[in-house]
């Protein structure tokens, strides 16, 4: 049973392979409707693992699927082999699901771009790799994927490489996701040091046994899978390349950076979860970070001016939350809200490029502005996705973000600070999100006369899938209470009782709930209120509140001077010993010890040479001397002397 | 033998260094050869001494064939000597270093 | 006592007429030193039981081949001086290493030996019968070699003497 699962990585290979090599010879109209096809038809297979999974007993949804046998190398033999159970199942279900939608957008926002097919093998060739990720049975093909979606993200940012700043925005990305790989490499040293083995199940059920609780094996293990997912999820320190991302077209940001890819870091942490419950120390590092990722993005993104880097903090944001949930033990709620940011932040994005889409390219909040009317369609899903991503009451993320709101301040490994964080941000973000929105849709239209001439609605590839994802955003929550409350948490539970104990609540945490649950709805609706406010009510306002601060302003605006910092500790020095090492050091080495070898050998030879003075008399005379010699060895060989 | 067989060698050294002395010392090509011509002459003494004191004739054996050879050597060397030194008009052997490097 | 006395003047008459030949300015007196040379050591010979060489030597040595010397000699300018020694000084270091070498060898000398008194004559007439046979017996390719080697030095001889026309 089961076994047919790997049709579901089969799927985008066979995209990626026709978009790639075929398609665009052939017609490159057909690669976006192959994509988009294979892609769905993933999802299809998904949807019947899953179904066939609801038929079977909880215990026995662990399902370990091998292949192939992929490394055979003494005593490590690792297949290349798949592990179904609910946590992987349901990763499948969002990556393919949104990703499909977003794929069948693309058709119709990539329209007439030169590079149509590559764009559509690209995107397989992505999801491929992540489904590869989560699918993934052992480290080993975990690291597989990893790689091959850092390279997908880095391919598709630089997508438009002809201008510089896109190839540098790429190239940044790669290179703090290697920082992250880097981390994660040492991890899965270090877990084949202790365990002999790679794959999952072996781990975990030895983990309790040969990690000792809180021990420094169990928390440099984690700790270093985290400096992975930090960098996958845009946490601090390793988040300065997601905002640079949103140099890639809008589907990309959608699909990868915020739906997928960077919940890859959140999913390692969760299928990791019997390493992490035995290092608490950890954990409260995952929290914390993750609590403060949430805070300090949405404060930078209070004052972007572009609608894009607004949505990337945002997601950055979120992904806060998500870590803080899996940092406090709520790992059900963490991929709760994983799966309805998927749709909310897709949605938002997608309707984003729409206006972008119809604007002929403008991104920049500040030349856009009663577009109500132009495309009701898109002013109605990104409404919706604010909605959402506010919290607002009976829409997917409100159910989301209370459960985390409601671990960080109930969990055993939580903490009322860590609450307290996480409910500032909440207003925050209901702040920044509708000034994003306020700007864009109200007021006085300050678009460009030139472009305000050629805007067009987008067409049906465009606005069905906003549509579907705007019913998803709002009805999405309901599916924690399918069959009554706690329906994800139920499915997951083989996933995360089995290795190890949950982390229990505190005692009497109960009662805490509703009440948090007014005051983050509260929260959120002063945000919301805040942004009608400054930007519809009094135009003009948050110019002046930001001539009060003026410091403060620049300090957001200029995202804490971290990408300047990073500039100067780490671009800098590696120039400075990059040209002494071409300089002074190379001299010393070619010039120094290779010439100067040369030179010796040289000086020696023009010495010697005065010995050939070409008198024969001088020769005899060096025969000579030689034969005393041997006569004097004779003499000492034989014992004279 | 009408001295011991030290004696006899020793002088053959004694005649051979002179030899020596005789080739490194002198500029004319010819009293180079006959100095040569001297140490070979040593050589054979202490060949025939050693053959005396053996009592195998291979000694003297020996030494036949270096006095003939020494002649040919003689013959070549000397004609070799009279092309380059009629040519050169002066017989000093340090007038042909040519191979100075 | 007459055999001590027989040696050492031969011996001293040797060392004297060499070291004449290496001294002498003129040429040919250096040739005739030589010849005086090989006739004490051809003298030494007959004291070694070895008459045919001691022959031998005086005929062919000096007589043949010094002549040949002179012939050379008188040739090329016969009795000219030597111009000055541009190499004087490599003199001393050629005297220091000739001392060092005989002195080296002389030492092997003395302390080697072949551990037996001599043996003597091989057999009564001068070795001359041991000396043939082993010449056409167990050394014949080299005799026959050594002829060749002779017609080979005259050719030599008459192409290098040959005047470029």
């Amino acid at each position: 049973m089961l076994s047919y699962a790997w049709l579901i990585l089969l799927f985008p290979l066979l995209g990626f392979l026709y978009s790639a090599l075929v398609g665009r010879l052939l017609s490159r109209r057909s690669c976006g409707i192959v994509g988009s096809l294979a892609v769905g038809l993933s999802f299809v297979v998904g949807l019947a693992v899953f179904f066939e999974m609801l038929g079977m007993p909880a215990e026995a949804r662990s399902v370990e699927l091998p292949l192939w046998s992929w490394i055979v190398a003494g005593r490590l033999s690792v297949p290349f082999g798949l592990l179904l159970d609910p946590l992987s199942v349901m990763m499948v279900l969002i990556v393919t699901g949104v990703g499909f939608l977003i794929h069948v957008y693309s058709i119709g926002y990539m329209h007439g771009d030169d590079g149509y097919a590559r764009f559509f093998a690209l995107m397989n060739l992505f999801v491929l790799a992540m489904l590869m990720l989560v699918l993934a049975g052992n480290f080993l093909l975990l690291i597989v994927g990893w790689g091959g979606v850092g390279f997908s993200s880095y391919a598709l940012i630089s997508f438009w490489f002809k201008k510089p700043e896109n190839a540098s925005a790429g190239t940044k990305a790669f290179v703090t996701n290697s920082i992250g790989d880097v981390g994660l490499l040492f991890a899965v040293f270090l877990i084949y040091l202790t365990f002999g083995r790679v794959d999952y199940m072996g781990v975990f059920s030895e983990a309790a046994g040969r990690l000792p609780f809180d021990g420094a094996m169990a928390t440099a293990i984690v700790l270093l899978l985290l400096v992975g997912a930090a960098a996958k999820s845009a946490q601090i320190p390793l988040h300065v390349w997601l905002p640079d991302a949103m140099a890639g077209p809008t589907p990309v940001s959608a699909l990868i950076h915020a739906a997928t890819m960077v919940t890859a870091g959140v999913y390692l942490i969760a299928r990791a979860h019997p390493l992490y419950l035995l290092a608490p120390t950890a954990m409260i590092v995952v929290a914390a970070i993750g609590a403060l990722t949430a805070l300090f993005s949405a404060t930078i993104g209070l004052v972007q001016p572009n609608i894009k880097r607004v949505l990337a903090y945002s997601t950055m944001s979120q992904l806060g939350y998500m870590f803080l949930a899996v940092g406090v033990g709520a790992y059900a709620a963490g991929m709760f809200h994983l799966m309805t940011h998927a749709f909310f932040k897709a949605l938002l994005f997608m309707a984003a490029g729409g206006v972008i889409h119809a604007l002929a390219g403008e991104e920049d909040l500040r030349r856009m502005g009663g577009l109500w009317k132009a495309v009701p369609g898109m002013y109605v899903g990104f409404l919706v996705g604010a909605l959402a991503l506010a919290g607002f009451p009976l829409l997917s993320g409100f159910f989301s973000k209370d459960e985390i709101v409601y671990a960080a301040f109930a969990s055993q490994r939580g903490s009322a600070v860590l609450g307290a964080l996480a409910l500032v941000t909440v207003l925050l973000t209901g702040f920044y999100i509708f000034r994003a929105f306020f700007l864009a849709f109200h007021g006085a239209s300050r678009v460009e006369p030139e472009v305000a001439h050629h805007m067009h609605r987008p067409g049906g590839a465009m606005t069905l899938p906003v549509a579907i994802l705007t019913g998803l955003s709002i009805f999405g929550g309901y599916i924690q209470f399918i069959g009554g409350p706690g329906a994800i948490d139920r499915w997951l539970e083989p996933v995360f009782d089995r290795y190890a104990h949950p982390v229990p609540l505190v005692a009497g945490a109960e009662t805490l709930q509703e009440p948090l649950m007014v005051v983050s709805v509260a929260l959120g609706l002063v945000g919301i209120v805040g942004a009608f406010l400054m930007y519809v009510v009094f135009p003009g306002a948050a110019e002046t509140v930001g001539g009060w601060y003026p410091g403060l302003y620049r300090l957001l605006l200029n995202k804490y001077y971290v990408d300047e910092l990073y500039s100067l500790l780490f671009v800098r020095t590696g120039r400075w010993v990059g040209e002494l090492l071409s300089g002074p050091a190379d001299g010393f080495l070619t010039e120094g010890i290779v010439r100067g070898a040369a030179r010796v050998v040289q000086g020696g030879a023009l010495w010697l040479r005065r010995l050939q003075t070409g008198f024969v008399r001088d020769y005899a005379l060096a025969v000579l001397a030689g034969a005393t010699l041997v006569v004097f060895y004779l003499l000492q060989v034989g014992g004279i002397r | 033998m009408i001295a011991p067989t030290s004696h006899y060698l020793i002088l053959s050294a004694v005649l051979f260094s002179i030899g020596v002395v005789g080739v490194l010392v002198r500029k004319n090509p010819l009293v180079i050869f006959m100095s040569i011509e001297m140490m070979l002459n040593a050589a054979n003494l202490a060949f025939v001494t050693y053959s005396y004191s053996l009592g195998k004739v291979g000694g003297q054996v020996l030494a036949f064939f270096v006095m003939t050879m020494a002649a040919a050597e003689v013959v070549v060397g000397l004609a070799i000597i009279s092309s380059i030194f009629r040519i050169r008009a002066s017989i000093d052997v340090d007038d042909v270093s040519s191979l100075k490097g | 006592m007459i055999e001590t006395a027989y040696f050492a003047s031969l011996a001293t008459l040797a060392v004297l007429f060499a070291i004449g030949v290496i001294v002498s300015r003129n040429t040919v007196h250096s040739a005739l030193f030589m010849v005086a040379v090989l006739f004490c050591v051809a003298m030494l010979y007959l004291s070694l039981a070895a008459e045919f060489l001691a022959v031998v030597q005086i005929t062919v040595y000096a007589g043949a081949i010094m002549v040949l010397f002179l012939f050379i000699i008188t040739m090329l300018t016969p009795t000219k001086e030597e111009g000055p020694n541009r190499l004087v000084n490599r003199l001393p270091w050629a005297v220091l290493l000739a001392t060092a070498f005989l002195v080296g060898v002389s030492l092997m000398i003395v302390h080697g030996g072949t551990g037996r008194p001599p043996v003597g004559a091989v057999d009564g007439a001068g070795g001359l019968p041991a000396l043939g046979g082993e010449l056409f017996t167990r050394y014949l390719l080299p005799f026959e070699l050594t002829s060749l080697l002779l017609v080979v030095a005259m050719v030599a001889a008459l192409v290098l003497g040959k005047r470029r026309v």
